[in-house]
């Protein structure tokens, strides 16, 4: 079967790419489109979490703070950093340095990739709930402009506690979605082997998500995927970052907060009978 | 992230359906004196779910509370279809079951005199999951506590986000805690009631934000699931697991307090509220 670049893929061949061993992952685009990257460390609580790093970053002529997943790219390196699934202290750690970046009146870029939060013992115990949940409550009233990329997996509440932003936007092979396609057939079909029912199922994909209103913009792949060309979907992820960084210079604290509170109360579809 | 749907007390089977089996001590209990005792064990204090009206009755005073965002419900945007039918279908279904329009009754009225805002979620209604209206109603009723300076209750009694409405649900935690940000630059008091059980989204968003977080006794209040955990990290977990009284241990909970006393209890920590 041959398909042309635009061609309809399912949202289970969007899921495989999204999980491709060969996608571009955090630490690539930190060497292809971030400078002068000055990695922070730590909660300020109980450790250093290297399933979620950020640091002062500069980006064109722009200085952020860059907030992401840390996958890797072999399994030692994803034995260290945990798949990319932060534990509490990685959503406090993040928390940290976004508050750091409101000080320092710097922009924040946030870079999505993860199957979804720890689920351990320990990350019950420190309180997964709340970390994200707190990074939720403090996003929304950031006073500097938040830009999040979905750049892989965006798996449920793991990816939302650093997915709150003014301007949402994901590569066209990247998901996000409420829960794994795997755990949703589990639950609903009763058996994981649904997985591709219920990726189609959930609206996972970039399109869809565009389509609903849950994200801005979508930056295309090329190819077969982003693993196929490194430097064009990097090139590709910094312009869009940048251009969509240049829509708050003129933008005042108050708005931007208002704006932002307005963007997630429209989030959702419901009917209101009279 | 809704993976929890164990009911929370089981009903035995008999013929006059005289009798209710306490799911925790096993006790067989007449339904008359269960309901008497606020849907609680007379045995081993179970707390067992009780109905956003019922709830609504224990807190109020008499004929002051006044329902809110009655008419927002639930829209299958998705037209999400599983092994068990439509979302539409299954909605439509708890809608006539439960009497109610989502997974959550919000309003507002009196307690023991003090004027406060609330949201009731109800787990008779999908697992109590989050959806789209029910982020909607909980936002509202936190902009009517903001608007009207009033503080906010929310009692939450859910599995998590509705996996049906996909990404949508999720944002409704996004949406919510916007809401709860807003009473906190205002110095509006936010009070998070954990009922069985609060789990997934509905604890990672607005149920964990309280100023105050009270729970009643035993509730599961867990991110993810106790399975899901013995999967990952292949070790038994502590039998208190996931428990308010775990929670508490832990530092996550201000208090415990049993149904019977809930009500007193909040009137007294609003009392010092002094804005
Ligand atoms: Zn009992």
């Amino acid at each position: 079967m041959t398909k042309n670049k635009k061609s309809i893929s399912s949202a289970w061949d969007v899921v495989n790419i999204s999980r491709h061993p060969n996608r571009p992952i955090l630490q690539d685009y930190l060497s292809l489109i971030f400078t002068n990257f000055v990695e922070l460390h730590g909660d300020r609580y109980y450790s250093d979490d290297l399933a979620m790093i950020g640091g002062f970053a500069e980006i064109g002529d722009q200085k952020v703070m860059l907030i992401g997943h840390n996958k890797g790219k072999n399994v030692n390196e994803n034995i260290e950093r945990n798949f990319g699934m932060a534990n509490p202290d990685g959503y406090r750690k993040a928390l940290r340095l976004m508050k750091l970046a409101e000080r320092f009146n710097i922009p924040i870029v946030t870079i999505i990739d993860t199957p979804g939060a720890f689920p351990g013992l320990e990350a019950e115990e420190r309180g997964q709930a709340e970390a994200i949940a707190k990074n939720l409550t403090e996003m929304a009233s950031l006073e500097v402009p938040v830009i999040c990329v979905v750049i892989g997996e965006g798996g449920s509440g793991g990816a939302l506690g650093i997915g709150v932003g003014d301007k949402i936007l994901m590569l066209s092979n990247s998901i996000y979605s409420v829960i794994s396609p795997e755990g949703c057939a589990s639950i609903l079909w009763r058996d994981a082997k649904f997985a591709p029912d219920a990726a189609e199922a959930l609206n996972l994909t970039a399109s869809a998500l565009h389509k609903h209103g849950v994200i801005d913009e979508i930056i295309e792949e090329p190819g077969e995927g982003a693993h196929t060309n490194y430097e064009k979907i990097a090139e590709s992820v910094k312009s869009s970052i940048l251009r969509n960084l240049e829509k708050y210079i003129n933008v005042s604290i108050e708005e931007l907060i208002q704006r932002r509170f307005e963007k997630y109360s429209g989030m959702g579809k419901f009917s209101v009978n009279n | 992230m809704a993976w929890y749907s164990e009911p929370t007390a089981v009903k035995k089977k008999s013929i006059e359906d005289l009798w209710i089996k306490c799911k925790k001590c096993q006790s067989h209990i007449y339904k008359s004196e269960w309901e008497e005792n606020l849907n609680v064990c007379p045995s081993c204090n179970y707390h067992g779910s009780i109905t956003s009206y019922e709830r609504i009755n224990l807190l109020f005073d008499k004929n002051t509370f006044k329902e809110l965002f009655n008419n927002i419900s639930p829209i299958d945007s998705l037209k999400f279809i599983d092994l068990k039918g439509s979302y539409k279908d299954k909605y439509e279904t708890a809608i006539k079951k439960t009497g109610i329009s989502e997974s959550v009754v919000t309003g507002h009225g009196k307690i023991n005199g003090i004027e406060a805002v609330v949201a009731v979620m109800d787990f008779r209604f999908l697992g109590g999951s989050l959806g789209s209206a029910t982020g909607e109603k909980i936002l509202q009723a936190a902009n009517y506590a903001y608007d009207n300076n009033l503080p906010y209750i929310v009692f939450s009694a859910s599995g998590g986000a509705r996996m049906q409405e996909g990404v949508l649900s999720l944002m409704q935690m996004a949406k919510t805690c916007a809401g709860i940000a807003r009473l906190n630059k205002k110095n509006i008091p936010y009070i998070s009631v954990l009922t069985n059980p609060t789990t997934g989204g509905v604890s990672a968003s607005y149920a964990m934000m309280g100023d105050l977080n009270i729970s009643e006794p035993g509730a599961l209040i867990a991110f993810a699931g106790r399975r899901v955990i013995e999967q990952t990290i292949g070790e038994k977990l502590p039998d208190d697991f996931q428990t308010s009284e775990y929670l508490l241990k832990h530092g996550f909970m201000d208090s415990i307090v049993d149904r019977k006393n809930m009500k007193n209890y909040l009137s007294n920590v609003l009392s010092f509220y002094n804005r």
